[in-house]
């Protein structure tokens, strides 16, 4: 397999991984929205109703910025990362 | 001050939010020296899209990278300030806290949506749409699946699903602008729209990036004071976002107390067109799976192909900052969009608690309607109250108010000076302005760049190219206030069309050019004409009396289009021929970071 080929099989890894939390937090756990709004969640508040207004919000910010750090790495790795600074 | 403008932009917009700040401080002076209401206003208004207007004055350019990409120098987290402020529309500023307020956890998939989609758009679309160094989205739809019908057909896409969202945008601008400057709704529409294009007109991308920076300051001060200031001042927590838990359980103590009585439609008749009184409970579970889940999604794939965003990520210096860009984009819509849920909750719990000083229900009819703040707002035709039952007091089921009046009107009824009356219109009109601005110019470029310069004539000169451009964005930006001065569709029911049409007929086709090599030309024309016929064929069915399916209802209707979309583009893709070998290797290229962009600096 051509180190290009390689290259993209792990990003493609990063992106079912990356795109099977988003799932979970943005769709999986509202499923269950009507169960889980019984359990007291954190600081106190209902826990489906929290996830609405910060937990899944703060999961994707982070979500983000993990993705954005393994891609690098992947990239560096295979040696596609580009020179020069951001 | 010394090096090139890139470097110094931390001192800059420093000294931008220090000179804010003090502007606040004079004009809470002025306040207290007896400066009328209404000039406090005006001063805010006025005083920020003139900033504004000098910064776009600023960033007048004559090259076409800087016109279309800003130059592709703007760091990560101004990239991320500014798609902040492309993002955030009017809508999410004035109506968000709103719909929360009346509608609760059904409306609560708006958030999860909104921000859910830029896990799609910085997995899937922005870095490698950056790689191919496009200008516009059409641009990459053009060169990935090749002819002039798919640009085309891409252009359409765009055209249709940012139009509808632009008007919504000017129709805000207009609404706020005529609230603080005292003028008839027709002509606050245009002075709205003059405003927007002074950013935009000179300096194209680059103007619109440097405004919607100072945009975004402006538009996070004025939504975070009045929150934090409220909570502080109904002693329900000095930091609201992880205080609230009592008071949360507070509202739904009081819900079960006084109950949601249903109104006759007879007495529903009297209520002013408009206001909405509380019939749902506010952090219960209010919505079936299904009805959260596919507004959810559809707002998710919405993001992911509306141009208007993707197009800021163009301006990156790199493919790594685009992708740390979308992070730092989220972690500023962040800020406003976990705050909004805190407004509303104080907002109810200020309006419904008898036991609160400013709490209204329980009280005589009479006893409310002498209040001054009930008074302005009535008057306003935000609140309204009734004694259906007639028994002189005023009940939950009797109490009525407009979306937007929970973010103009709770400061006031809070008691809070005017003065940050004026900061939430100045905040507001920031958020309006810079949505604007953001899907004005992504129509405007993707008609001069793809339709005139690479379908009409490859050969025009720069100059003319962006003469072109800066004509249709003028004649853009007038259609669209003529069609808001019409007031046809409410604000936030369009602009969540936008996002069904736009993920109807773009979101396949941007996903697999990158993702399915195979995808090609005839599978792309089919997955856009199809899907943005079949979901806007939805959208009319269902508004003319249509029942739907599968529950996928008028706000919904991309699930569908984009479902037959992507059956579309696969079918069709299968039964012609794969793609050339030359198409084959710019997809491998798109997909390595590194290396020369597929499209040259100045295409």
């Amino acid at each position: 397999m051509s180190k290009q080929e390689q290259h993209w099989e792990k990003s493609r890894g990063l992106l079912f991984m990356t795109l099977a939390i988003w799932f979970v937090f943005s769709i999986g756990i509202f499923l269950f929205g009507a169960e889980m709004n019984e359990v007291t969640g954190p600081f106190g508040y209902p826990l489906t109703y929290w996830f609405t207004c910060q937990g899944s919000l703060g999961a994707f910010v982070i979500l983000i910025f993990w993705f954005a750090n393994r891609q690098e790495k992947i990239d560096e790795e295979f040696g596609f990362s580009e020179r020069g600074d951001d | 001050m010394k090096g090139n403008f890139i470097d110094n932009l931390p001192k800059v917009y420093g000294i931008y939010t220090g000179g804010f700040l003090a502007f606040i401080i004079i004009m809470s002076i002025a306040e207290q020296m007896g400066m009328t209401a209404k000039t406090i206003g005006i001063c805010f208004v006025a005083f920020t899209v003139a900033i504004y207007a000098i910064i776009g004055y600023l960033s007048r350019t004559a090259q076409a990278d800087a016109y279309y990409v800003a130059g592709r120098q703007v760091p990560t987290v101004f990239n991320g300030m500014a798609t902040a402020a492309d993002w955030m529309s009017g809508a999410s500023f004035v109506a968000m806290a709103g719909g929360i307020y009346f509608k609760g956890y059904g409306y609560m998939a708006l958030l999860v949506g909104w921000t859910g989609g830029y896990v799609l758009v910085a997995s899937l679309l922005a870095p490698y749409l950056r790689k191919f160094g496009c200008y516009t989205v059409p641009d990459f739809i053009g060169t990935r699946y090749g002819g002039n019908l798919s640009r085309f057909l891409a252009v359409v896409v765009l055209t249709v699903a940012s139009f509808t969202y632009v008007t919504a945008q000017i129709n805000a601008t207009g609404t706020i602008a005529s609230v603080a400057l005292d003028i008839p709704f027709q002509y606050a529409v245009y002075v709205g729209l003059v405003s927007i294009l002074l950013c935009s007109m000179l300096g194209g991308m680059r103007g619109v990036t440097w405004t919607q920076v100072a945009q975004y300051i402006v538009l996070i001060i004025a939504y975070l004071l009045p929150v934090f200031w409220i909570s502080n001042k109904m002693g329900a927590g000095f930091f609201p976002h992880f205080m609230l838990a009592d008071e949360v359980s507070r509202i739904a103590e009081l819900e079960a107390q006084f109950g949601f009585v249903k109104n006759s439609a007879e007495n529903l008749k009297e209520v002013p067109k408009g206001l909405a009184g509380i019939t749902k409970a506010h952090s219960a579970v209010n919505a079936t799976p299904w009805a959260f889940i596919s507004l959810a999604l559809a707002m998710m794939m919405g993001t992911a192909s509306l141009p208007h965003v993707m197009m800021r990520y163009f301006t990156t210096p790199s493919v790594k900052a685009a992708r740390k860009s979308v992070g730092w984009s989220l972690f500023f819509i962040f800020l406003l969009y976990s705050s909004a849920p805190m407004l509303a909750t104080l907002s109810k719990l200020s309006l419904i608690d008898p036991t609160l000083p400013t709490g209204i229900i329980g009280k005589s009819i009479s006893e409310v309607q002498a209040i001054d703040w009930y008074q302005n707002w009535n008057q306003a035709n935000l609140m309204f109250v009734s004694d259906f039952n007639g028994n002189g007091t005023l009940e939950l089921n009797e109490f009525f108010m407009g979306g937007k009046a929970v973010v103009l009107a709770t400061p006031e009824i809070a008691g809070l000076p005017y003065v940050i009356s004026g900061l939430v219109a100045a905040g507001g009109m920031a958020a309006a302005m810079s949505t604007a601005d953001g899907l004005i110019l992504a129509i405007a470029n993707a008609i001069s760049h793809d339709v005139y310069y690479k379908i009409i004539d490859p050969k025009a000169e720069t100059a003319k190219r962006l003469v072109v451009a800066r004509v249709l964005l003028v004649v853009i930006g007038f259609a669209g206030a003529t069609i808001a001065a019409m007031e046809i569709q409410g604000i936030l029911g369009s602009v969540i069309w936008a996002f069904d049409f736009a993920m109807s007929g773009l979101f396949f086709p941007l996903v697999l050019g990158v993702w399915w090599k195979r995808a090609n030309r005839e599978g792309a024309i089919a997955g856009m004409a199809l899907g943005l016929i079949s979901g806007a064929g939805y959208l009319i069915w269902v508004r003319n009396g249509g029942s739907g399916f599968l529950g996928i209802t008028q706000l919904t209707f991309g699930i569908f289009g984009s479902a037959v979309s992507l059956v579309a583009m696969v079918v069709v893709s299968l039964m012609t021929s794969a793609p050339n070998a030359a198409t084959q290797k710019m997809v491998d290229e798109v997909r390595v970071p590194s290396g020369k962009s597929i499209l040259g600096k100045q295409h």
